[in-house]
């Protein structure tokens, strides 16, 4: 319940952040939202010596596409701010879907996107909605900015790919190749319970066929899965019965659950299957409805 | 050294990290020299007294801890004190006006919203958050936006029923009068 | 002058609003976190990371060495004072600090005492201790085998781990119903470990005065009472000369019934350091090492005619208890009032074997918004009538009403011995069932079967008894369980009462004035109500298993009765008439022949300290004792509607029909808060409220991320409906309602889920009825049963 102690600094630029995690030779953390990392020094499993809050640099602030048709969320953009982007609403339905099922309302009014990417936990729901989109970490060290993929930002459970000097300032979603569709569905068995498991679905739809695909799983896995395999399905044949059911065996497939108190491998591996096919299943129907 | 919870001497000479910070609490700018580690929550109940936001986990779930920062619910649990160095915090006890009750207070206590009273401070937060965003809301909304505040006793429904008094009688244009 | 207006001065049948609420919506409520005293210390413990360990050694040297650290106690420390082991309240004992092994994870090793509790939390992390592993058993079927280490090592007389076997019944009648049986259903259960889980954790205030020798603990407790008294005993310390105050209680549902390590502590570090010590547990230290509930298998058999009818019942449970025995119940009874079972039901023969036994988990054994085991009792009674309903092939309502007790027929001997004295049994279910749509409910099932939809009702009916106790049988630790209540008139007519209950949220402050109102007709407003500090409170037994308004609220009747007889007499003496001519209505004495001439009861205070009659003792004040002459026998139907997704094993609760009959309702506003809150944790139970052990014993569910509570969202929403069947025996009628819905709910829930699957050959789910529990039978039409395994690929 009790912290330990740490060195506090609250930079105002992004460069002021850099430098105090240069100095820090791997000792510092960044605090964002905090509401992983501040029940985690609460509980003693994370001690670090010197905290950098970000929480100063207004810069980090927003989410907004680009002209592009990019989606940029920066680092102090809350959760609670997401669930309530018209941005999102209008034109990027995975992350508009995930948005309310984050945690709590009230966590959602601290907590942020990058820094639930960061915090790298398999359960975290915002990294397959993100890696379904093929999006990217901005990272910012001593030296300039680096990209980052998604799928390749968790290195393991806990573990991001950041070096100790860098902060994750932003996630960029890159633009559609059509028109997106897309969802995500979770099993929590209360509200801020922990998925059982998760699928985010992201299509770019073009002429009737996809264009884009991406599915990600989370909570089935040492860290969050792409079910690639499922994706490919998806492009090569566009929406149909056939290929719903074979996309969604095929995520299944992909899906490394462990049996644990929230269920066993088999439903884990179950119920990815049936959200894979729900979320397919309405884009399809939607679409027909439209037509 | 002075402890956490204590005024800390000025001349305090040992390596434990602290910082002065000023928070405008309930309409108050107030003042006090923390250890950076101190957390909200501490900060509101010990130094500055204000012993109505409660603490129920160690996990940021059961909400017990919440008040408004910046006018919007977060968990005092889990912020550090430095944090609010320059915000304003709203707790239950800057709720009521000088000689009057807030309505969600009045909705609590008139449509039996609580029991032991120990989650109602950060439940009326939320409450209260929730209206000034949205002062009409259905079941689904009021039960939503409370979905991050525990409560053990009432069952949530004559919660939900206290909220509704209350956007009455904030708004009596907006669905029934308020019954007395 | 006309009577008063009963509902008007908030008497019996108002729905005051809560006194206590315009403190709690200020945020004004006074906790024991909230308290500070001058120079004030702050102690954390330090708990087992493992379930089964000997302590090789304890190195406290770190932690003495920081600064700010004004004490380390050890259960050396403790054992050299004859205090590292404690009573429990089941005639075991309790490790208070481990000295020789631990015996569950979280126990508690070591405690610090610094200037705030950081520093004290940093001190407990700086202690190191050496472990040496030992065999752990995580249920009673391992503790139970052959060459099974010992895990009460320190007790002479305890060559294994079985606690006790304890029978109760009548096993050659069963016998013989049995052999007259058409058939026979049987059902295996698990009843998974709970745990109250208030808001409010656990804490105490311990304030040694040296110069007084007074010590003062504010403490979270349903009992304080109780507590002075095992505090006396531990501590060895006079019973004058200790004050425990339960200040407002953030929730309690059992929890805070007990006497845990952490209180002992704290009042022994008070007494050495000559400080007020401040001790609050955190989440995890609640949820890993104070009492937890249930955790019984249950294994039972019922034999049946034809028609329905039973004949006989069988019940055979083994309970896991931890690693101490420390169960909060009368000490008659070893499993608790288990042998409730069946008693809204007209059964020749039942018998029942109940077997206790130690394991390497965290003690308790408490009664959470239960009375003693009632809640299993109950859950096993309506899953086994629902198993025999489905083996008869007969409607589930229908079995209930040919074997309920009717209502021409009681006082009714159970067959376990107990005595049920009123109900309408069949009204109510009924009630509930016109309510939810009973009737065209089958039909609407098949054809949502038909579309793929898994519709379900599930009906839970019982009787259960509330309000321990009388005196013959019931008494903890030897002291009989009655309660008291001190009523002071004062001279303007306003009045004091006091009890030896502690309101947890009950709303005692607001009720307990309407029982005053009712008696006396003096305006439930111009009574305060004052309860939980033993100095000034009247002895009693605590508010715990439903037992207040039984209890508690009749002794502040038989006080106010005491008032009303005494003020009869000034009456007489005032109205200048013989006291058989004064009659009595609503707060008012007058002459039966002259019913303008009258003295109120406000009058006849002030005639009490200014102008008694010659030779009547001054004062108008009475204290009343209670020791009710039987348990009192709330019913209840609870009738739930579900729907089950097929393909995912999630399922929803559509409507939640209550029906209670509770006897009088003092305030029906309260009343149904009580029963909503109750739903609400049967919801919880049946549906995500459990905690589980992995096989080295780590505890699953040692927090909020494990350990689930519904919220808002998820909790349905609840239609109550009333019956009234006055208690015959308790002075107004009432009976206990804090718990039925608790007790009786669960089995609603998870028969509704059954209902929806029985088709596919399902008859039982064990709780908590998860989502991937209830996938795995719908896609193997096998029943799933057993504890909650923490199944791991390894």
């Amino acid at each position: 319940m009790y912290p330990p102690r740490f060195e506090y600094e609250a930079p105002e630029t992004v460069a002021e952040a850099v430098g105090l995690l240069v100095e820090g030779h791997g000792s510092a953390k960044v605090l964002a939202g905090g509401q992983s990392l501040i029940p985690m020094m609460k509980t003693r499993f994370a001690s670090p010596e010197m905290l950098v809050d970000i929480n100063g640099i207004s810069d980090l602030e927003y989410h907004r596409r680009d002209a592009d048709g990019s989606i940029r969320v920066g680092a102090l953009c809350r959760h609670a701010t997401l669930e309530q982007s018209q941005v999102l609403a209008d034109h990027q339905p995975t992350m508009a879907a995930a948005s309310a099922l984050v945690a709590d309302p009230i966590v959602r009014n601290r907590g942020t996107l990058v820094g639930s990417l960061c915090h790298a936990d398999p359960q975290g729901d915002w990294a397959a909605v993100m890696a379904s989109l093929g999006a990217s970490v901005i990272a910012q060290g001593p030296t300039g900015e680096r990209v980052i993929p998604v799928q390749e930002f968790a290195v393991g459970p806990f573990q991001n790919a950041l070096a100790y000097d860098e902060i994750a300032v932003a996630a960029v979603v890159p633009p559609p190749k059509g028109k997106p569709e897309g969802g995500y569905l979770k099993m929590e068995r209360r509200v801020g319970d922990f998925a059982t498991a998760g699928v985010a679905v992201s299509l770019d739809r073009s002429a009737g066929g996809v264009a884009r695909a991406g599915i990600a799983l989370t909570g089935v896995g040492p860290r969050t899965i792409v079910a690639e395999e499922a994706a490919a399905i998806l492009v090569e044949r566009g929406l149909d019965p056939d290929s719903i059911a074979e996309a969604a065996r095929a995520a299944a497939g992909a899906a490394q659950p462990k049996t644990d108190h929230r269920g066993t491998a088999e439903y884990k591996r179950h119920l990815v299957e049936v959200f894979t096919s729900r979320i397919l299943k309405r884009i399809a129907g939607s679409s027909e409805e439209a037509a | 050294m002075g402890s956490l919870f204590e005024v800390v001497p000025a001349d305090t000479q040992d390596e434990v990290p602290r910082r002065r910070v000023t928070v405008t609490v309930n309409g108050t700018p107030m003042s006090a020299v923390i250890e950076t580690r101190l957390l909200l929550v501490h900060l509101l109940r010990q130094a500055f007294k204000l012993t109505g936001t409660h603490m129920g986990c160690d996990t940021t779930h059961c909400g017990a801890c919440t008040v408004l920062f910046d006018g919007k619910p977060v968990k005092s649990c889990t912020m550090l004190a430095v944090q609010a160095d320059g915000h304003e915090i709203t707790t239950v006890e800057g709720l009521a006006g000088p000689s009057e009750l807030h309505p969600i207070q009045e909705g609590f206590k008139e449509e039996h919203g609580l029991q032991c009273g120990f989650c109602t401070p950060g439940m009326m937060l939320s409450a209260k958050a929730l209206l000034d965003r949205n002062p009409d809301p259905d079941e689904d909304e009021i039960r939503w936006a409370l979905s991050g505040n525990l409560c053990r006793c009432t069952g949530y429904q004559n919660i939900v029923k206290s909220v509704q008094w209350a956007a009455r009688k904030m708004n009596p244009q907006q669905g029934q009068e308020v019954s007395e | 002058m006309t009577a008063l207006d009963e509902i008007k001065i908030g008497g019996l049948g108002a729905s005051r609003r809560r006194v206590e609420d315009n403190r709690f919506i200020r945020g004004k409520g006074n906790y024991v976190d909230d308290i500070t005293l001058p120079g004030m210390l702050h102690m954390e413990i330090l708990r087992s990371p493992v379930a089964h360990a000997r302590i090789v050694s304890i190195d406290t040297s770190k932690a003495w060495a920081m600064p700010g650290v004004r004490l380390v106690i050890t259960g050396e420390t403790l054992a050299a004072r004859n205090l590292a082991w404690m009573p429990t309240l089941s005639y075991d004992t309790q490790a208070v600090l481990a000295t020789d092994k631990v015996r569950f994870q979280g126990q508690e090793i070591a405690a610090v005492i610094a200037d705030d509790p950081y520093t004290a939390k940093d001190a407990c992390e700086a202690i190191v201790v050496e472990y040496e592993p030992l065999p752990v058993m995580v249920n009673p079927y391992q503790a139970m085998e052959d060459g099974a280490e010992r895990i009460r090592d320190d007790k002479e007389n305890q060559p294994d781990n079985v606690i006790y076997d304890w029978e109760v019944g009548d096993r050659d009648g069963t016998e013989r119903a049995f052999a007259e049986a058409d058939l026979v259903s049987k059902i295996q259960l698990h009843y998974p470990r709970s745990h109250p889980s208030p808001i409010e954790t656990c804490g105490s205030i311990a304030d040694f005065n040296r110069a007084t020798q007074k010590l003062t603990v504010y403490m979270t407790t349903q009992a304080p009472h109780i507590i002075r008294a095992a505090v006396a005993m531990v501590a060895e310390l006079p019973e004058q000369m200790i004050r425990i105050i339960a200040p407002d209680i953030g929730g309690g549902f059992g929890n805070k019934v007990p006497v845990y390590p952490g209180y002992v502590v704290s009042i022994l570090a008070s007494i050495l350091l000559e400080k007020p010590v401040k001790w609050i547990e955190d989440r995890t230290g609640n949820l890993i090492s104070t009492g937890f509930a249930r955790d019984i298998y249950l294994e039972g058999e019922m034999a049946l005619r034809k028609d329905g009818k039973i004949l006989g019942v069988r019940m055979n449970c083994i309970a896991d208890h931890g690693a101490f025995f420390s169960d909060a119940q009368p000490s008659k009874f070893k499993i608790g009032l288990l042998h409730s079972a069946f008693a809204c039901y007209d059964i020749p023969a039942a018998h029942l074997t109940a077997r206790g036994v130690y394991t390497n988990k965290a003690p308790g054994g408490v009664a959470y918004r239960c009375s003693f085991r009632v809640t299993e009792a109950m859950f096993f009674q309506e899953r086994m009538v629902e198993t025999a309903a489905i083996d008869l092939g007969m409607d589930p309502a229908e079995i209930r009403r040919v074997n309920f007790v009717r209502d021409d027929d009681f006082p009714h001997r159970t067959a376990f011995g107990f005595l049920t004295d009123s109900g309408q049994y069949t009204k109510c279910l009924d009630l509930g069932l016109e309510a939810i749509g009973y009737d065209t409910f089958r039909q609407e099932q098949e054809e949502a079967r038909k579309r793929g939809r898994l519709l379900g009702i599930g009906i839970s009916t019982m009787t259960e008894p509330l309000g321990a106790g009388n005196s013959r049988e019931f008494d903890i630790l030897g002291i009989k369980m009655f309660d008291s209540a001190e009523l002071r008139i004062h001279m303007t007519g306003k009045a004091l009462l006091r009890t030896g209950a502690r309101s947890q949220g009950q709303g005692h402050e607001t009720t307990w004035a309407q029982i005053v109102a009712h008696e006396l007709g003096l305006p439930a407003e111009d009574v305060t109500v004052e309860e939980g500090d033993t100095d000034t409170a009247p002895f009693g037994m605590g508010t715990y298993a439903s037992r207040s308004t039984p209890v508690a609220g009749a002794a502040i009747s038989m006080a106010a009765r005491k008032i009303r007889a005494k003020a009869r007499k000034i009456a007489a003496h005032l109205l200048e008439v013989s006291e058989e001519d004064v009659e009595w209505e609503l707060g008012r004495f007058y002459v039966r022949s002259r019913p303008e001439q009258g003295v109120t009861i406000q009058e006849a205070a002030m005639a009490a300290y200014s102008n008694m009659p010659d030779g009547m003792e001054p004062g108008l004040e009475a204290i009343a004792y209670y020791d009710p002459p039987n348990l009192t026998w709330p019913f209840a139907a609870y009738i739930a509607k579900v729907e089950v997704d097929p393909e995912t094993g999630v399922w929803d609760v559509l409507r939640m029909v209550a029906v209670d009959d509770c006897g009088v309702r003092i305030n029906p506003m309260i009343v149904e808060g009580q029963i909503m809150g109750g739903l609400t944790e049967a919801y919880a139970m049946a549906s995500m409220q459990y905690i589980t052990f992995d096989a080295e014993g780590n505890c699953i569910g040692s927090n909020f991320t494990d350990y689930l509570l519904p919220t808002a969202w998820e909790t349905p929403g609840f239609e109550l409906h009333e019956v009234v069947t006055p208690c015959p025996h308790h002075p107004i009628g009432a009976k206990g309602i804090g718990e039925c819905a608790a007790v009786g709910g669960p089995a609603a829930f998870v028969n509704a889920v059954i209902d929806a699957v029985k088709h596919l050959g399902v008859k039982n789910i064990d709780m908590p009825v998860l989502p991937d529990r209830v996938y795995e039978a719908i896609k193997t039409g096998k029943d799933v049963s057993g504890a909650p395994p923490v199944r791991t690929d390894g």
